[in-house]
């Protein structure tokens, strides 16, 4: 049960970036598995959040605590805070927010089981007791320049082992680091997607719908059969960029656009937008209809257009 | 002027409301936790998931909206979260560990326990023998600050004092070194997993150097005449504490001899599986050592009778060696 992913991975429709999990109803969902960017950006909160905490612990005990009890009883309460808040931070809130601590929040991170499965208490303390010599360990060392207790060569050899765990995940392609190993877990990226309005069915011509006399464009076959998938979804992202630079781009485009289908007049600038939702309209409804029939064109170069 | 709608806009139109009722019930419990959800949201959460699942398979194959698919993605991806997310609560989560995880896997772990304290006790005798015939080697086991006077030099009158003297004086900083010993030998014994991931080796050299210093420190009271006393000093608190170090270097073993010998399943496999079961020995071990940490803090320095202190050691001892038998044998689930 538990090895079940290691056997599955990677599946179909997998790129280097993603991972497939199947979900109990038989429907895999794809999820992204985060950068080491991110993740170093959501450790470094977290660890600065810790830092910060035990120092805020520290000012309040002097200054509240001591006040009320006795210094010695004063480092007790220090002491075991400031370790439970150490140890403990990062599996309370992985276990109370389901995966997530709050520098993974803040960048949108999630760590999950491999498997899909629910993620277990175990995984959880398992890949943050690793933290201990993935990242304390180091830490100390850069801070006490080594005091392990060992000499030349153990040194080298510690400094050596420590930068094996450290670089772990660059060396695997699921950017796996020693605790992810040992808990069996990826972290991934969960952004909240915006659904934005359809292209096809936006009211386009609200303000340049004046400009143009013409109803709408025609295209023959041969002209929707210049673009594939890729050109399609890419002519998307242009078009839903309403940025200031926006109506020159279109412009560009549209340009090339003609050109590139033989378009018998020259497109004005203004009409542009027009001209192109027209063509992402009726190219989108050429692919997804030729997609139904098992033709999926991936993208311009991807198969020779049929013969008119 | 009526536009012909493509098909996928058109399922789009007909599914959009509940792909849209679902993020907002989503959001919320991302934000707020599942419980800010009233009964008729909680009751039409799998519904909608359910549906937004269907949805993306479906626009999978008929759609090449990249928005709408990405949407349909993150969505589903979150829902799935959200509905087979942890759901366990806290308290119960804790009894359930205590009840049956922690000694299950310390029971499923008893061959490396074993192994662990072996290491363990090699170093105590080795460090224990060196000692008796030459106390000089005491200093090559113990550090300065670690003896704290402690030492081949001092009186024998000085060293009976620091085993039963100071129970009043410092009865202030008990609290204060209960802590303290607490967070340091937890440390020790999460370290001592961690460091399985180098195949165990560290592991090994960590007990037995432990090992070497209790050896040391009992081969010095003893070499006084002070045999019986230390052990009585040390065994109050030190069946609980030395068993927990014993099981975090079992947890390191583990680590270490899933990552040497994978078995019949893959490394990673392995190397997750019993990393799981390892982790949750050191997390019992954490508690362990807290109690050890309060025996050490105030028992110790509350009863100065060596017989009592024989009567705690062994009695926790005895305890811990039941509960692990008793809650742990048959079984290897460890849910």
């Amino acid at each position: 049960m538990a090895s079940s992913a290691e056997t599955a991975a990677p599946g179909a429709g997998e790129t280097s970036g993603t991972r497939n999990l199947l979900t109990p109803e038989g429907v895999p969902v794809r999820v992204r598995l985060a950068d080491r960017g991110e993740r170093a950006a959501a450790l470094i909160i977290d660890l600065l959040i810790v830092f910060a905490s035990i120092i805020g612990l520290g000012l309040a005990c002097i200054f509240i605590l001591s006040g009320a009890i006795s210094g010695h009883a004063t480092l007790a309460v220090f002491l075991l805070i400031s370790f439970l808040i150490r140890s403990f931070y990062f599996i309370f809130f992985e276990l109370h927010w389901e995966g997530r601590t709050p520098g993974k929040r803040v960048l949108g991170l999630r760590v999950i089981d491999r498997s899909g499965a629910r993620l277990r208490a175990d995984a959880i303390f398992a890949r943050n007791l690793m933290r201990e010599v993935e990242v304390f360990i180091p830490v100390s060392l850069l801070l006490s320049a080594g005091t392990l207790g060992v000499g030349g060569w153990g040194k080298l050899l510690t400094i050596v082992w420590i930068s094996v765990l450290v670089l772990l995940p660059f060396f695997n392609r699921d950017r796996l680091r020693a605790g992810d190993i040992v808990g069996g877990t990826w972290v991934i990226s969960m952004p909240k997607n915006v659904l934005s309005q359809d292209i096809s069915d936006a009211p386009a011509r609200t303000d340049d719908a004046a400009a143009v006399t013409d109803a709408g464009h025609r295209f023959t076959l041969s002209q929707l059969d210049a673009y594939g998938i890729y050109e399609l979804q890419t002519l998307e992202t242009a078009l839903r960029n309403t940025g200031p630079s926006a109506e020159q781009l279109h412009a560009e485009i549209a340009a090339r656009v003609a050109a590139k289908i033989r378009w018998p007049d020259v497109v004005p600038p203004e009409a542009a937008r027009h001209f192109l939702t027209d063509y992402y309209t009726a190219l989108r409804s050429h692919l997804e209809a030729r997609a139904l029939f098992g033709e999926r064109r991936a993208d311009k170069h991807d198969g020779a257009p049929p013969e008119q | 002027m009526a536009r012909l709608m493509l098909r996928s806009s058109q399922f789009r139109h007909e599914r959009e409301e509940s792909w849209k009722a679902l993020e907002e019930i989503v959001g919320r419990i991302e934000r707020r936790g599942i419980r800010s959800l009233s009964a008729n949201e909680a009751l039409h959460l799998p519904g909608l998931y359910r549906s937004v699942l269907s949805s993306l398979s479906v626009a999978r194959e008929i759609s090449l909206d990249r928005n709408l698919l990405e949407f349909l993605e993150s969505l589903s991806a979150r829902a799935y979260f959200c509905v087979y997310g942890v759901r366990s609560r806290f308290w119960q989560a804790l009894s359930a560990f205590f009840g049956r995880g922690f000694p299950a896997a310390v029971w499923g772990a008893r061959y490396h326990v074993l192994v662990a304290f072996l290491c363990l006790l090699a170093g105590a005798v080795t460090g224990y023998v060196l000692t008796i015939r030459n106390p000089e080697w005491f200093y090559a086991f113990v550090s300065e600050a670690m003896a704290s006077g402690r030492t081949p030099a001092s009186t024998t009158d000085a060293l009976r004092e620091t085993l039963y003297g100071g129970g009043q004086a410092a009865s202030d900083g008990l609290a204060a070194f209960a802590s303290f010993l607490f967070g340091h030998n937890a440390r020790i014994g999460m370290l001592a997993f961690a460091l399985g991931f180098a195949f165990g080796v560290p592991v090994i050299l960590l007990l037995f150097y432990n090992g070497a210093v209790l050896g040391a420190f009992t081969g010095l009271f003893a070499s006084r005449g002070l045999g019986v006393d230390i052990w009585a000093w040390l065994l109050i608190h030190g069946t609980t504490e030395l068993f927990a170090v014993v099981l975090c270097g079992a947890a390191g073993l583990m680590l270490g001899s899933a990552l040497a010998f994978p078995g019949r399943s893959t490394r990673l496999a392995n190397l997750a599986h019993s990393g799981r079961q390892a982790s949750r020995i050191v997390m019992g071990a954490v508690a362990m050592f807290f109690i050890a940490g309060l025996l050490e803090g105030f028992g110790r320095q509350m009863i100065t009778d060596p017989v009592y202190r024989y009567a705690v050691g062994g009695g926790a001892f005895v305890w811990w060696l039941l509960y692990f038998r008793l809650r742990g044998a048959g079984g290897t689930d460890g849910e």
